[in-house]
């Protein structure tokens, strides 16, 4: 669908950046502060020009510099919501909603009243911008930039400017929007834990070139995302499906690889296909099946990867079936249990540490249609 | 003694006439020139700024001796003006008005670019993101939101215009009925013996005129502002 291949100079800074996208889904732009992705998407909407490249969405093409193609922002249909929002603060809510609607020559596949539905604006409609939360005028400005009959939605940054509460009033928003609509949605954040919550596919950014780009349960496993989140927060992103919910003790239990795991439900969606992250350094590697522990989730599997991250400290990746998972523990513990490449071992992980999120439900609701 | 002679009556009309019609003229120039010094990216953009801005710190009758020339009867345009269209600019309302014009543009684009300035750029590119073509953008977005700059060039610009004095003497002098404005009736009535109480009246008009100015233009810049969202 998205295929962009650009270069960019501004001033010593240069912009070098190649991505695909085949499908709908949520491609996160992550990266630190002025690794390049504002000039990136800046261009890909059209309100920078790139030096010389390629950008092509639905087989359209928006810029060529060697055919000269450089079609004007307000033609390209790519549907942004900015940091700050950007509401128009002379128009009433209704009136920044309908203001894209009104200038659209695609054919709509959502509808005004649909959106308002969507993402809760009902009420918010007669007001001005300036009587809005932080939270309402980003979802006011979503919904207008998507009323606009996108090809492509672009989120730069969109909670960036929020506070915590805030922020987890817009994100459910979020995954709705990403697991009902057709269309791409490009979204750029230097969030890991947004990332890892919105995202299918990964796009990591640094000092104006890619680093690396994949699915996000691929890319969790990457030397490159470990470098930029730092070890702490290392951990792969594994699939997972609710195979069924205790009623008396409320613990869901999912199968993961080869194995299963027990994880308190509250918070999980009540159905569907789940993505759950397992960070490394909550995992204890044994080598023999453990019993009469307290932790409740014992994966079985075998070391597929030995590596050393740190000194003083080593990630194992352990294959459980089809999926990897990374431990981390120290090299004295890997020399003293004489761990090696396809050894049989059992992954300890507390059942708390486990972050999961529904994704693309096994029965998704009708996803609007982009029209093309 | 708040009687007005039919002179003075005259006087006080065509200063109304005589700012009105310049700041009339001057507002597309000004909402123009805002926009181009402002945005614009164009070679000879300060020279622009400068010439603009040159009645500001130029002497007044400066500015007349310059008008003068240009477009006196046998002034370059001048006399363009009068053998194709036979329009004669000196000694004529319509000269004091283009005087006044001159004098207050830099006063009513200084106001707007202010505003302007304080407009988001980031606006005009969300509204092209949305599918708005550049005049769509200006005339829905930036225009709007410039307003409360354009209201205060307009009524300053105005309010200046009620007294300019030096140019509008010096480019078409001091006829009654045709270019004796409200400041051009005062100075006569100075140098008029027993003209006190008529100086004292028309100077009293102006001190009104300019209370009634700001407080309307303090009401409107508010109403704007909220009607703004602000």
């Amino acid at each position: 669908m998205l295929a962009l291949s650009i270069r960019k100079m501004r001033g010593s800074f240069r912009l070098d950046a190649a991505i695909t996208l085949q499908k709908p889904g949520v491609i996160a732009l992550f990266g630190p502060s002025g690794c390049g992705k504002s000039t990136l998407i800046h261009c890909l909407t059209g309100l920078e020009t790139p030096d010389e490249g390629r950008i092509e969405l639905n087989g359209e093409t928006f810029f060529d510099s060697q055919l000269g193609i450089d079609m004007p922002a307000e033609r390209r249909g790519v549907g942004c919501v900015f940091q700050d929002s950007r509401l128009f603060p002379h128009f009433t809510v209704r009136g920044n909603l309908t203001f894209g609607a009104a200038r659209t020559q695609r054919p709509a596949y959502i509808a005004f009243d649909d959106m308002v539905e969507l993402l809760d604006l009902r009420a918010l409609l007669e007001r001005r911008p300036n009587r809005l939360s932080g939270g309402e005028k980003q979802r006011v400005a979503i919904g207008r930039a998507l009323l606009s009959q996108p090809r492509l939605l672009l989120l730069d940054e969109p909670l960036a400017s929020l506070d915590h509460a805030r922020r987890g009033e817009v994100l459910p928003y979020l995954e709705t929007l990403r697991d009902r609509l057709a269309i791409p949605i490009v979204y750029v954040s230097h969030q890991f834990d947004e990332v890892l919550r919105l995202a299918t596919d990964l796009v990591l950014m640094r000092d104006g070139s890619i680093l690396a780009q994949g699915e996000l349960s691929e890319l969790s496993l990457s030397p490159a995302l470990r470098s930029m989140i730092g070890m702490d927060l290392v951990g792969a992103v594994v699939n997972a499906h609710l195979l069924g919910v205790d009623p008396d003790t409320d613990i869901a239990r999912l199968s993961v690889g080869q194995g299963e795991l027990k994880v308190a439900h509250k918070g999980l969606a009540a159905h569907g296909a789940l993505r759950v992250q397992l960070l490394a350094r909550d995992i204890i590697v044994a080598t023999a099946q453990p019993a009469q522990l307290s932790v409740r989730n014992c994966l079985a599997g075998r070391i597929s990867k030995i590596g050393s991250e740190q000194p003083g400290s080593d990630l194992i990746s352990i294959d459980i079936g089809g999926e990897t998972i990374l431990a981390r523990i120290t090299a004295a513990a890997t020399q003293d249990l004489q761990l090696h490449i396809g050894m049989r071992v059992w992954a300890l992980i507390k059942s708390v540490s486990i972050q999961g999120h529904s994704f693309a439900a096994p029965a998704p609701p009708p996803r609007f249609i982009a029209t093309e | 003694m708040f009687t007005l002679s039919a002179a003075e009556t005259q006087a006080f009309a065509l200063s109304l006439q005589v700012a009105g019609l310049s700041a009339a003229c001057n507002l597309p120039l000004a909402i123009a020139l805002s926009y181009a010094l402002t945005r614009g990216r164009f070679p000879g953009r300060r020279m622009l700024d400068a010439v603009v801005h040159l009645p500001l710190v130029l002497p007044p009758v400066a500015v007349g001796y310059v008008l003068l020339v240009l477009f006196g009867n046998r002034g370059p345009i001048g006399h363009w003006l009068f053998s194709h269209f036979g329009i004669q600019l000196v000694f004529t309302r319509a000269g004091a008005a283009l005087a006044t014009a001159v004098m207050s543009l830099p006063l009513m684009v200084r106001a707007m670019r202010i505003s302007l300035d304080n407009v988001d750029p980031g606006l005009e590119a969300a509204a092209r993101t949305l599918g708005a073509g550049p005049l769509d953008r200006f005339l829905n977005i930036t225009l709007p939101l410039m307003s409360p700059g354009i209201l205060a060039g307009v009524v300053t610009a105005f309010a200046a215009g009620l007294g300019e004095f030096g140019a509008v003497i010096t480019f078409v002098s001091n006829i009654p009925g045709e270019t004796r404005t409200l400041p051009l009736a005062l100075y006569t009535a100075l140098q008029t013996p027993d003209g006190d109480a008529a100086a004292a009246r028309l100077a009293l008009l102006s001190i009104a005129l300019g209370i009634g100015g700001l407080l309307l233009s303090e009401y409107l810049a508010r109403s704007i502002g909220k009607w703004l969202g602000r």
